[in-house]
């Protein structure tokens, strides 16, 4: 798995392959793509990196813990849902804003902020389990 | 914001504050505390002239609108009266653990505990709603519990402790389950309305059901026989919570709620059975295995276990004069029995130990200490000037008759007396008068602060007594008309009337002081007669037992082996598919040959070399790849039916699938190629056959059959409109469906760290390996 090749393509793939899965996870909501295929697209660019280039490297890169990452986007996902309830509707509501960024109207709402959080806590879950692995693989 | 409303809430804010206050200002900080239950006391007070005037207060807030569950509290006599009691002697109590408890280091805690219950208790006793009452009442078995445990480094607190949570806790939930019934039969959740719908309660089917359920929940708070052991191992506790839960107020929460629900559930053959049989026979349980004590506390715990019973006993028998009695005699208990259980720990406080053969002679040392018991003494023993013995009169006048139901009560009233009246007098004397004997500890009066609720309690035994006819108008007639169910008044005074009444107490006065006379020797003689089985050893046994049941059904379930789970798991799910199918004959039709583009065709056939494949392949990796082809091509197919969603993350979960098992087997260890008997794999392939063609089956049935398209088409109308977004499938997921989304992302949480946890563990065996491993390879550098 070692081989030259796969060692010095890899970051730019894994990298290439996080900026596209934060594309999928974005378009989601009127394209097919969406936070559960972004994140499943990130655990295998985290997966990739860990194969070529060893598993300490990517836990330094990625900085937190994956369960971290995975029990933030849960927790993200509750802040989503909650949200709602001060806007006085029923609990996972979603609630719409259309903020104008350099010209642009972006259209913004707590389901975005779910889908990150469902995004993040697949990334997480399957990039430790991978990475767990990848690891035992070398003691 | 209403004040009484408040008061639900004022004990347990002391309880949020008392450890700083007693940090603060050490065991005085108790003065401070004391303020509280005082000013509920006032608080109750105020409602004393509407009450005794026959009126009843209700009031409360919506808690659930939804299933029509109300905060609500409910002041009658009955509740009135118990709330009195807990605040009043709740006071003395807090200022008892002040004096009690002194220079303990988590005494702040202590008492923060005693609020707390005091709190529960109290919400307890004034709660209208059945589930407000419910969650008091389970809230007073974990204030116990902490309590009782409160010596958490000793085994034997632990234990009683425990054991008190099982029993009291399984009880309520026992009686949740009863007052649920009585909902549902009735329509009320609340004891105000319940009262007036007797009848329909009475005349149900159900009656039974719900009558055991409750009086299961009853009878293991207020430590009814057999389920009275847990009372006295709770003795464990220190003596402020022996005085407070385990003789005034906790252990009364069982009678409480009989007495409640009297004027719904009573007047019934099985009501008027049930209870005098229980009460009864705890009442002589209770006295006999009193009387067997040597340990002051020990003896008291008896015999609250005795009066509990005769309480029960009583309202169940069924004559006003008999409820009378029960009301005169629980009010009484808890005045006597609360002051001395305080002045038994006076006792062991200042003398150092609490063994009736070890202590005499202190009455020059303790004279204040001495007074407050033999004032309770005399009333427990029922003698005049005391309440106890208006409670002991009218007792006799209700029970007494010449039926021979009747004189079982009365027989059994007059023993259960006459050794409560040798227990009275062994704790109030004993240690007392005469000779010196040399204690633990140079004994001394106790301070004031442990003064204050023996003195106060001794004194009010008296005072009721003597001022009956007001002590009647405000307190136990009142109290008395609520457990009835209609107006009554108490007329029984200090004044002895002959009668039967007056020939039972003498006779029992006799049959008491004989065996008082005699009690070392009775004594003795029960202590070699009863060291047989009982339900003490029963309940380590019960908990035992279940403990071994449980780890065998484990074993049997959980053997540990995967290739159980998966046989088990496909063989079951097989097996049930096509006898359900086989059954209700749903077999789905055949389809006929599918006319498909070749390149659908060609997508098929790599499908099915892969499944081929993976049969064929001689090692492991290799059929796991060949899985993988099998899942893209399935992706494809996805893909082509317009489903690019589900391609694209079935594109994904093969691949990560394909990685993560190719991780695992390197790491297993396994022989690389196929180690099974032919039998085996002969067992294994038909299992998967059968599986794989039951799920064929179930598809094409599915397929057959007209789909009900409301739905789909609901999201394909909606998911702009409402949602915003035009990918349906994500809008369902994150919008429609957003629920079932966070449950199933939960999912994946909790099941990465399972497998995160899984993958750490080292079998017990390699650990010693792997880590030298470990060590070896870094040592070698990299």
């Amino acid at each position: 798995m070692r081989t030259l090749i796969f060692r010095a393509t890899a970051p730019y793939i894994s990298a290439l392959m996080l900026l596209y899965s934060i594309f999928v996870l974005l378009r989601g909501h009127n394209e097919p793509g969406g936070g559960f295929i972004g994140g499943l697209i990130a655990a295998s660019a985290l997966a990739i990196y860990g194969i070529a280039v060893g598993v300490s490297p990517v836990r330094r890169a990625i900085r937190f813990h994956p369960m971290a990452i995975s029990g933030f986007g849960l927790f993200m996902a509750t802040i989503a849902g909650l949200m709602s309830l001060f806007a006085g509707v029923p609990f996972m509501t979603g609630l719409w804003v259309y903020p104008t960024v350099f010209g642009v109207e972006l259209k913004l709402s707590t389901t975005l902020v779910f889908d990150i959080g469902v995004y993040l806590v697949v990334l997480g879950s399957i990039a430790s389990t991978a990475l767990a692995l990848e690891e035992r693989e070398r003691d | 914001m209403d004040l009484t409303f408040l008061a639900f809430f004022l004990p347990f804010l002391a309880a949020f504050i008392a450890p700083a206050i007693m940090r603060g200002m050490g065991s005085q900080g108790a003065w401070v505390l004391a303020i509280v239950p005082a000013f509920l006391f006032w608080h109750w007070t105020g409602f004393i002239p509407d009450i005794a005037a026959g009126e009843r207060a209700t009031g409360g807030y919506p808690w659930i609108p939804s299933f029509n569950v109300n905060f609500s509290w409910f002041i009658d006599g009955l509740s009135l009266v118990f709330a009195l009691l807990i605040t009043g002697i709740g006071t003395f109590i807090v200022l008892y653990a002040g004096g009690y408890m002194k220079g303990h280091p988590q005494q702040g805690r202590f008492l923060s505990f005693i609020l707390m219950f005091m709190g529960a208790m109290q919400g307890l006793v004034l709660s209208d709603s059945f589930f407000m009452f419910f969650v008091f009442w389970e809230l007073t078995s974990i204030t116990s519990f902490l309590l009782i445990g409160f010596k958490h480094d000793a085994e034997r607190s632990r234990r009683s402790a425990t054991q008190a949570l099982v029993v009291t806790g399984a009880g309520g939930l026992i009686l949740l389950a009863g007052l649920i019934m009585i909902w549902n039969i009735t329509g009320v959740s609340e004891f105000s309305l319940l009262l007036a719908s007797g009848d329909i309660l009475r005349e149900s089917p159900f009656y039974l059901a719900a009558l055991i359920l409750v009086l299961c929940g009853a009878f293991s708070k207020s430590a009814q026989f057999p389920l009275h052991f847990w009372l006295p191992n709770a003795m464990e506790a220190t003596t402020p919570v022996s005085a407070y839960l385990h003789s005034a107020t906790m252990v009364k929460a069982g009678v409480y709620l009989v007495m409640r629900l009297n004027p719904a559930m009573g007047h019934t053959v099985l009501w008027e059975t049930i209870l005098p049989l229980f009460g009864g026979v705890t009442l002589l349980v209770g006295t006999v295995l009193a009387v067997r004590q040597s340990d002051l506390k020990l003896m008291l715990a008896y015999t609250t276990v005795a009066s509990l019973g005769l309480l029960v006993m009583l309202t169940g028998f069924g004559t006003h004069k008999a409820i009378e009695g029960a009301v005169l005699y629980l009010i009484a208990h808890s005045l006597f029995k609360g002051a001395l259980f305080m002045v038994a720990g006076n006792v062991d406080h200042e003398a150092g130990t609490r063994d009736v053969g070890r202590l005499g002679g202190l009455l020059s040392l303790m004279p204040i200490t001495f007074g407050a018991a033999i004032f309770s003494a005399l009333s427990m023993g029922g003698l005049p000037p005391f309440t106890g013995f208006l409670a002991k009169e009218e007792i006799y006048y209700g029970v007494a008759a010449a039926d021979p139901w009747s004189l079982l009560v009365t027989a059994t009233a007059i023993i259960g007396n006459a050794l409560m009246f040798v227990i009275g007098f062994v704790v109030a004397l004993k240690p007392f008068l005469g000779p010196k004997i040399e204690t633990p500890k140079a004994a001394h009066e106790a301070p004031v602060l442990m003064l204050a609720g023996p003195v106060v309690l001794a004194l009010a035994s008296l005072m009721s007594a003597v001022l009956s006819p007001q002590y009647h108008a405000l307190f136990s007639s009142p109290m008395a008309s609520a457990v009835i169910g209609e107006a009554v008044q108490i007329k029984i005074s200090l004044l002895p009337k002959p009668g039967v009444a007056l020939y039972l107490s003498i006779l029992t006065v006799a049959i008491g002081a004989l065996l008082y006379w005699r009690v070392d020797r009775i004594r003795a003689a029960l202590v070699a007669a009863i060291n047989f089985w009982g339900p003490d050893v029963g309940f380590d046994q019960l908990m035992a037992g279940l403990v071994r049941g449980a780890t065998a059904i484990t074993r049997l379930v959980q053997s540990g082996r995967l290739e159980i789970y998966l046989t088990l798991i496909f063989a079951f799910f097989a097996a049930f598919m096509l006898t359900t199918m086989g059954i209700w004959n749903e077999w789905p039709e055949l389809p006929g040959f599918p006319r498909m583009f070749i390149y659908e065709w060609a997508i098929v056939l790599i499908a099915a070399i892969g499944i081929i494949a993976v049969v064929w392949a001689k090692d492991r990796l290799t059929a796991i790849v060949c899985l993988g082809i099998q899942g893209f091509a399935v992706a494809v197919i996805f893909m082509l039916n317009g489903a690019p969603d589900l391609s694209f993350t079935q594109f994904m979960v093969e691949t990560l699938s394909v990685v993560v098992l190719a991780l695992v087997m390197t790491r297993l260890r396994l022989s690389p190629s196929d180690h099974r008997s032919w039998r085996q794999v002969t067992l294994d392939g038909t299992i998967a056959a059968a599986a794989g063609i039951a799920f064929s089956l179930i598809l094409l049935g599915v397929i057959q059959t007209t789909l009900d398209t409301s739905l789909s088409d609901f999201f394909a109308q909606y998911s702009y409109t409402i949602a915003q977004g035009r990918n349906i499938v994500n809008v369902i997921l994150v919008d429609f469906r957003g629920i079932d989304t966070f449950g199933e992302i939960a999912v994946v949480m909790v099941s990465g760290l399972a497998i995160l946890a899984l993958i750490r563990i080292v079998p017990k065996g390699r650990r010693k390996a792997v880590l030298a491993g470990i060590t070896d390879k870094s040592g070698e550098g990299q």
